[in-house]
């Protein structure tokens, strides 16, 4: 298969030749040619300003029948109590694409001794929360999580399901896609509904370079994962009225051929730096421990946690469970700050995820500047105590 | 014991980038090489041998013909046996049909006790395609595993990394692991396993080899449909500040409001 070219609309211009990352295109007298070189990875698609090629239909084979598929489903992610962040941040998404189609935004929810924890769901918007409370959820396992969730699809028949792109969703919902023979969209940053009333999810690719537009239009439930903080949550100004559903469920769905030995929490001063929103990290620039002390008052003033680079850890100014790089933690705040960090590539592909990136470092030159939207070139030790200051002062505290 | 591992080819820098004039793929230095965190599961398939010598390492990859370099590289550190698989109909697989090939590849290799795979591939990125090839392979499996024991013949006790931390399972084999760098630097060629590869025919293997219909594979057996590709919106204009402290610190701040942060 190739993408097949009007020769109609075709102006033999040449501009796909250069489009294309194999060298699969030629031009004739008449028309583009392309030949069995091609990848079919759709870059032609874009480059011609004519609209003369265009994608050969993916596989249609869907002997169901697509209207019978209706609501968005969010899968909402329990741990150790609470429910993650991410979660509300689909149902406000959800909410939005339910709206947009005029159907019902649902929630489902696993896990164990899960006490009124749907009744926040119903801040969200979600009419309907399926739970699933179970002693063998009470672990994460992608079997039984996978089994779960693939039997309330076949019951209820959701046309859109949206899951968190953590490490259990990142994990487990390929399960679910492949048990449903259906597609599944990684790491959603925009979801829509188009012209046609499908699913219309926008994701990065190629290490964030390149931006692709997805559909999965044969195929039901059309499924997403978005990773967390990627979207914002908004809570309604009051509940909906809904309800909750207690599905009974055969106990097949329940055995899973891997046994959890053993689960745990990451614990010491960076235990949290994956989660929160607001990351300061310091490097060698802080020279001594008790500087971190500093970085400290302003991640708290933020809400944040300390973050490190391996300089830092190295020189036993921070804890390893602080790192952020290639060989510790990665994260994607809204707010990165770096702090006398040089901004090493290691260092770099552990925080560029981030919405916002801020350095400080007295060196112009210093690489970390590269990577960041706002660059502050001063002496740490001036410029740190001074933002604290100003924060205090905004806030009206004492001095 | 017999261990597959899925390795695939990518563009070696994630610098690709989109001209915002033509809205063309620039094409600078497209040499293509083995997905980084390949050379992982590839490495953690050869310790398992290193131990158990009765351990067989069979490389896999589905791409174009020239995706044999990576399986050149696989036997050059000490795979034993490698497959390519290769044809017009795999062109524009999603991770679906990719899983479904791949699949269709290992069940010809079978008994296949363990599969690697790595962690995600750096152009795609979205590590769905080791769940996806073990669900239809009905096998279980393990993802982000950091380190892995063998428990006894038939089961691995693996360590895989959470958000929130670890967690420890038994996992009985046959199954699927997809795996972190933690699992061991990857080792150098070998002189000998070089030698080796140069002679060793690769066999490549179309749909008819597979014994699967051509509308089943490549874009055709896709579910998804990659409808456009552009640049990201370009991040504002980096600001730079140097100067008075007390000035800078105060456009921090405000800047910092303007973009919404939290706690602010
Ligand atoms: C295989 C491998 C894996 C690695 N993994 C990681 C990883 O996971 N994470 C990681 O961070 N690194 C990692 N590294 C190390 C990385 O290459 C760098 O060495 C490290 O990030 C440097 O730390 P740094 O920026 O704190 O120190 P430096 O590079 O020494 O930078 C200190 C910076 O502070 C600035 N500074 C000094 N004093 C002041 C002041 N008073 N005011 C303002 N600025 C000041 C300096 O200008 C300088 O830019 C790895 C390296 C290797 C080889
Ligand atoms: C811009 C863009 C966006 C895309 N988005 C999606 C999407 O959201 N959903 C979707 O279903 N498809 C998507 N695709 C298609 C997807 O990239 C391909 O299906 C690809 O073959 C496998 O996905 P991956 O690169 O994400 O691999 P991953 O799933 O990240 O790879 C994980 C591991 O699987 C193994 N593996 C992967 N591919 C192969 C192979 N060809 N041969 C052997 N082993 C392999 C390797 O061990 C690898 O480390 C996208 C493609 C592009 C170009």
């Amino acid at each position: 298969m190739k993408p097949l070219v009007d020769k109609e609309l075709c102006v033999a211009c040449g501009e796909c030749i250069d489009a294309c990352p194999v060298g699969a295109i030629s031009v004739g007298d008449e028309c583009a040619e392309i030949s069995d070189e091609c990848t079919l990875c759709g870059m032609c698609v874009d480059a011609c300003q004519y609209g003369a090629i265009s994608m050969p239909d993916v596989g249609t084979g869907a002997d169901e029948d697509l209207s019978r598929y209706k609501g968005v489903w969010v899968f909402v992610e329990w741990r150790h109590g609470t429910v993650h962040r991410v979660s509300y941040e689909l149902l406000t998404v959800g909410r939005k694409l339910a709206e947009k189609k005029g159907t019902d935004l649902c929630a489902v929810i696993q896990g164990h001794k899960l006490d009124g924890v749907e009744k926040d769901l119903f801040r969200y918007g979600a009419k309907t929360v399926y739970v699933v409370d179970h002693p063998s959820l009470a672990h994460f396992t992608d079997e039984i999580y996978g089994n779960v969730l693939v039997e309330l699809v076949r019951r209820y028949r959701p046309e859109i399901l949206l899951a968190g792109g953590t490490s259990t969703g990142r994990s487990f919902i390929p399960r679910v896609a492949a048990m449903l023979q259906t597609g599944l969209t990684a790491d959603c940053t925009e979801l829509d509904i188009n012209d046609e009333g499908l699913l219309l999810q926008t994701r990065p690719a190629f290490g964030g370079n390149i931006m692709a537009s997805i559909l999965c239009p044969y195929r039901r439930p059309q499924i997403a994962t978005v990773r967390p903080k990627v979207l914002r949550a908004e809570p309604l100004d009051m509940p909906v009225d809904g309800q909750v559903v207690r599905p009974d469920l055969p106990g097949a769905c329940f055995v899973s051929r891997v046994e959890v030995l053993e689960e745990q929490v990451l614990e010491g001063p960076g235990a949290n730096i994956a989660e929160a929103d607001v990351v300061v990290s310091g490097g060698r620039g802080l020279q001594r421990k008790e500087n971190f002390a500093m970085l400290e008052e302003l991640a708290s003033l933020l809400n944040g946690a300390v973050g490190a680079s391996r300089g830092a850890v190295e020189a036993g100014l921070a804890d390893p469970s602080q790192q952020v790089g290639q060989t510790g933690r990665t994260v994607a705040p809204v707010l990165y700050m770096a702090v006398g960090i040089s901004g090493a590539v290691q260092h770099v592909v552990g925080m560029q995820g981030s919405k916002v990136i801020v350095a400080v470092n007295r060196d112009p030159e210093a690489p970390i500047f590269d990577v960041c939207h706002f660059g502050v070139v001063a002496d740490l030790f001036e410029f740190v105590p001074a933002f604290i200051r100003k924060i205090r002062k905004e806030r009206g505290e004492e001095v | 014991m017999h261990i597959v591992v899925c390795l695939k080819q990518v563009p070696e820098s994630q610098n690709v980038r989109i001209d915002p004039k033509t809205n063309t793929l620039i094409r600078q230095g497209v040499a293509s090489v083995l997905n980084p965190f390949d050379y992982f599961a590839l490495e953690a398939a050869l310790t398992i041998k290193d131990e158990r010598l009765d351990t067989k390492v069979t490389a896999i990859t589905m791409g174009p013909p020239q995706a044999k370099e990576v399986l050149m590289d696989a036997l050059s550190r000490g795979a034993d046996d490698a497959i390519l698989i290769s044809h017009r109909a795999f062109a524009g697989a999603d991770t679906w049909a990719t899983s479904f090939t791949l699949a269709a590849a290992i069940r010809r290799l079978e008994p296949v006790d363990l599969i690697v795979c790595g962690k995600q591939a750096i152009d795609g990125d979205t590590a769905q395609v080791g769940p996806e090839l073990a669900t239809i392979l009905n096998r279980p499996y393990a993802t982000y595993v950091k380190s892995f024991e063998f428990v006894d013949d038939s089961h691995l006790k693996i360590t895989r990394q959470t958000d929130e931390g670890v967690a420890v399972w038994r996992l009985p084999l046959p199954a699927l692991v997809t795996v972190l760098k933690d699992v061991g630097e990857p080792r150098p060629r070998s002189y000998r396993a070089t030698l080796r590869a140069r002679r060793y025919e690769i066999p490549v293997w179309g749909p008819e080899e597979l014994g699967v219909d051509e509308d089943s594979v490549g874009l055709k057996g896709s579910y998804t449909q990659v409808v456009r590709i552009f640049s990201p919106e370009r991040k504002k204009d980096r600001i730079m500040l140097r100067g008075s402290v007390e000035e800078m610190v105060d456009e921090l701040y405000y800047w910092l409001k303007e973009q919404r942060v939290p706690g602010l």
